[in-house]
């Protein structure tokens, strides 16, 4: 199986009034079925309220399915002893950059992790720097966060989390609270992450262009995943998508205005430098 | 109505080892009805602008104007000043604390001296305007999804009747169907009730497709000030302050250099769309 | 902006005082603060003096940070120095007019007493800012973890203290920023009797609750993600054991006071 798999997953919240009682049920996550494979590169799109969220809680042990099971590297995050082995190997990194950092200084912020999984203290400083290194944060170690970029907070967050050595890393939108300079940054460093040590990552967003460079859609609505499949594929479905309340990339929404008024463009156009490439292609045959 | 800055500057933790100057001699105008993107990096001054406009923060050398009276004399009443120049801050449902909806929305207007009966009629008003269902009226607002809050804080000032509406990245946060419905409810108000309205974002699309005048701002002064069209012309210049245009205009430089008879500078999909249907024809 | 302001700035560096064990320090905060109080006359005095210049100078942090603190206090050292100048009873008589009095004894003691106060920020602030957050209260968890064994739950306590320490800037910041847009709905913080403006501080209390709550949960959420289970099983970065530099600096401490208490009471 994949290093993340899901099976009819389903998650209820339960509200109960004074007495114990249960006032309302509200599905969160229905039946979703997922299988990431190690190494890859996976995108969780939907809207606000779709479930992403509250899935991306279970791969991480935090939440823990009401019927259906998750494996994280082949546990069951339902079992208690399992915990601790999930939170390691899928960790997780939020959307808020400052809600995560708990150390006052830089380098002791990105040791936490280890410090709590008993590692011992020569290892946590090497582990510390290395975990910094790879997201480029070295030299601001002994800083305060107060004083570093909302991006800058994120990457240090990631450090923190790549410190326990983990298989995958879970990123709950987190560049939702960032401008696009940090937008930049936080994802380049993730890319790197995957590419260059093979960290599986899934990455929940609602930002279209960030996910054009993903191995793997998912796209949620109303808890259920209900599209799936490489971007090509999910991108040229401009219709369903915005159904789904989320949007294209402008290239896309481009191309397929475009398409809708009669040029003979290609599927699957996802940036600028592809729809460039088109329209010249189809302005060379027109002047013929 | 009409906002005039000349020559305002500002600066943060004047004379203590953390000295820094936001704004540079900022002259500006700011005239009845415009519809006004401020667009910037982050530290460019953008925020500190916009809380000069209403007065929350004072300048330190250079004159502000609200219809021709200076609002630094000794009887200028700046906080009547601020519930015409309405103010909406980034992550504005951060600010909310009543115990339903409307008793938030009626927050302003009471400040503003009204009685409750017309204070309610106002807040009425403007939770309407705002598109906030009437059955959330009296649930507290902790119970409201995200986007929901968002019209009700928006609703808090729209309830002082501003004749300026400023917001600061009212879209961050917000899924992209929730983008849209903020922007075309500002749009809405603008068209509507001829409201003054200055839109601070991050987005250079957003701002492209909504907005008559777009105002750069980098470290503390006015970079480029204009239309869009003509503002985005000069996407180089904005690289290297760390913007850019928005991806349709770089797509029109591309076609250009790719020796396609395009004509115009689209700044959004719609102009594009009509631009190179033209070379098709 | 006012993220600048963290309570006792730590300067990075590689002094002696740096490398010294939280606890020393600690102690030596303990120490020094007792002896300001403790000394009478001159000699007194000048053994403080000696000893806080040695302590600037070896620490390496710019003195002009020590300083900063003392701006804080300004009114009050300024009215402990009325107060003691004004309305202290003795002989020497320098001034009178009604009922303000300066005697000798007046001015020796609001002397003193400026001098304490000085003397205690700038002392202060070399622990704080030799010191980060959390050596500090790793340093206050260490010293008093015997106390567990009888319930007390030091590691709890000491978390929260330096989660407090690392949320207070951010938590000023945002009481500006719900201020101001309070504000911008016509808000007023100034004006009113006390009644009002308590009833006024509603509109910011509320909401700075209400967020202090959410980042507690974000945060609680974040470190459970990241493995944390309570205090059992945790190794440290920083693990505190005493070297020969440690002993050495009680030693000191220790000598340093009794040098304090011998003057005071012995010679004077």
């Amino acid at each position: 199986m994949g290093i993340i798999k899901a099976s009819k997953v389903v998650f209820e919240y339960i509200r109960r009034d004074e007495e114990g009682n249960v006032d309302s049920i509200q599905t969160a996550v229905d039946h979703v079925d997922l299988d990431v494979k190690e190494g890859d590169f996976v995108v969780i799109l939907g809207h606000n309220g779709s479930g992403k969220s509250t899935l991306a809680k279970q791969l991480n042990a935090l939440l823990v399915p009401s019927e259906g099971t998750l494996w994280v590297d082949g546990k069951d995050t339902k079992e208690r002893k399992n915990v601790r082995d999930v939170r390691r190997k899928a960790g997780m990194v939020f959307q808020n950059p400052d809600n995560q950092i708990i150390a006052s200084v830089v380098e002791e912020d990105v040791g936490f992790g280890p410090e709590n999984l008993g590692v011992p203290t020569e290892e946590i400083w090497k582990r510390v720097g290395e975990s910094l290194t790879s997201v480029g944060m070295l030299k601001f170690r002994r800083h305060s966060p107060n004083k570093l970029s909302g991006g800058q907070k994120q990457r240090v967050a990631i450090a923190g989390v790549m410190a326990m050595e983990p298989k995958c890393i879970v990123l709950d939108e987190p560049t939702a609270m960032l401008d696009p300079k940090g937008r930049k940054e936080v994802l380049s460093a993730v890319h790197e992450l995957n590419r260059k040590k093979g960290i599986t990552v899934i990455l929940i967003t609602h930002y279209m262009e960030e996910a054009v460079d993903g191995d793997y859609i998912y796209v949620m609505d109303e808890g259920k995943v209900v599209m799936e499949g490489l971007p090509k594929e999910i991108f040229s479905k401009v219709e369903e998508l915005k159904r789904h309340r989320l949007d294209v990339p402008q290239a896309t929404l481009l191309a397929y205005e475009l398409k809708k008024a009669g040029l003979p463009l290609s599927e699957g156009i996802l940036t600028r430098q592809e729809l460039a490439e088109e329209l010249e292609r189809c302005y060379v045959n027109y002047s013929k | 109505m009409s906002i005039i800055l000349n020559n305002v500057s500002f600066t943060y933790g004047e004379g203590t080892a953390y000295e820094m100057q936001a704004l540079k001699n900022v002259t500006l105008k700011i005239d009845d009805g415009e519809f006004i993107g401020i667009i910037g990096h982050t530290g460019s001054g953008k925020s500190t602008l916009i809380q000069h406009l209403n007065g929350l923060m004072k300048a330190v050398s250079g004159e502000i104007y609200f219809n021709g009276r200076d609002i630094y004399e000794e009887d200028f009443d700046l906080r009547e000043l601020r519930t015409r120049v309405g103010l909406v801050f980034q992550y504005p449902e951060h600010q909310l604390f009543e115990t339903t909806v409307f008793n938030d929305v009626c927050f302003g207007p009471m400040n503003q001296g009204f009685d409750k009966n017309e204070a309610g009629l106002r807040a009425f008003e403007a939770l309407r305007m705002a598109g906030v269902p009437e059955k959330l009226y009296y649930q507290p607002p902790f119970d409201l999804s995200g986007g929901q809050k968002r019209r009700v804080a928006i609703a808090g000032v729209l309830a002082m009747k501003p004749e300026v509406l400023i917001l600061d990245e009212p879209t961050a946060g917000l899924d992209p169907k929730g983008r849209d419905e903020i922007l075309d409810l500002i749009a809405g108000m603008h068209k509507s009730k001829k409201m003054t309205v200055i839109l601070v974002s991050h987005s250079m699309e957003d701002v492209a497709k909504y907005v008559q005048r777009i105002i750069v701002m980098d470290e503390g002064q006015v970079f480029l000030d204009g239309a869009p069209r003509e503002v985005f012309k000069y996407y180089k210049e904005l690289e290297k302050i760390g913007l850019c245009a928005p991806e349709v205009t770089y797509l029109m430089e591309d076609l250009k250099a790719r020796g396609m008879a395009i004509d115009g500078d689209a700044t959004t999909v719609e102009e594009a769309k009509q631009s190179i249907l033209k070379l098709f024809q | 902006m006012l993220r600048d302001i963290t309570l006792g700035q730590y300067y990075p560096g590689n002094s002696p005082v740096h490398k010294l064990d939280p606890r020393v320090k600690l102690f030596g905060a303990l120490v020094y603060i007792v002896s300001l109080f403790v000394f009478r006359g001159i000699l007194g005095f000048l053994l403080a003096t000696v000893f806080l210049i040695f302590v600037i100078k070896i620490c390496q942090v710019p003195f002009r940070f020590m300083v900063k603190g003392l701006k804080a206090i300004v009114i009050l050292m300024a009215f402990t120095a009325v107060f003691n100048l004004f309305l202290t009873p003795g002989e020497h008589v320098l001034f009178h007019y009604g009922i303000f009095t300066i005697t000798m004894e007046g001015v020796k003691n609001a002397a003193f007493m400026l001098i304490r106060l000085t003397y205690l920020i700038v002392g202060t602030s070399v622990m704080t800012l030799t010191t980060t957050p959390n050596q500090l209260t790793d340093g206050v968890e260490k010293a008093l973890k015997p106390l567990s064994k009888i319930g007390v739950p030091v590691h709890a306590v000491s978390m929260m203290m330096s989660i407090a320490l690392r949320f207070i800037p951010i938590l000023i910041e945002e009481t500006d920023i719900i201020m101001k847009a309070q504000m911008a709905r016509g808000a007023n913080f100034e004006e009113g009797s006390l009644i009002v403006r308590a009833k006024n501080m509603i509109p910011l209390l509320v909401p700075l609750f209400i967020s202090a709550f959410r980042r507690a949960d974000d945060l609680a959420m974040a470190m459970e993600a990241r493995c944390y289970e309570g205090g059992e099983g945790r190794t440290k970065m920083r693990p505190l054991k005493y070297q020969g530099l440690d002993y050495g600096a009680y030693v000191l401490l220790l000598a340093y006071l009794g040098g304090i208490i011998f003057l005071r009471f012995f010679i004077v």
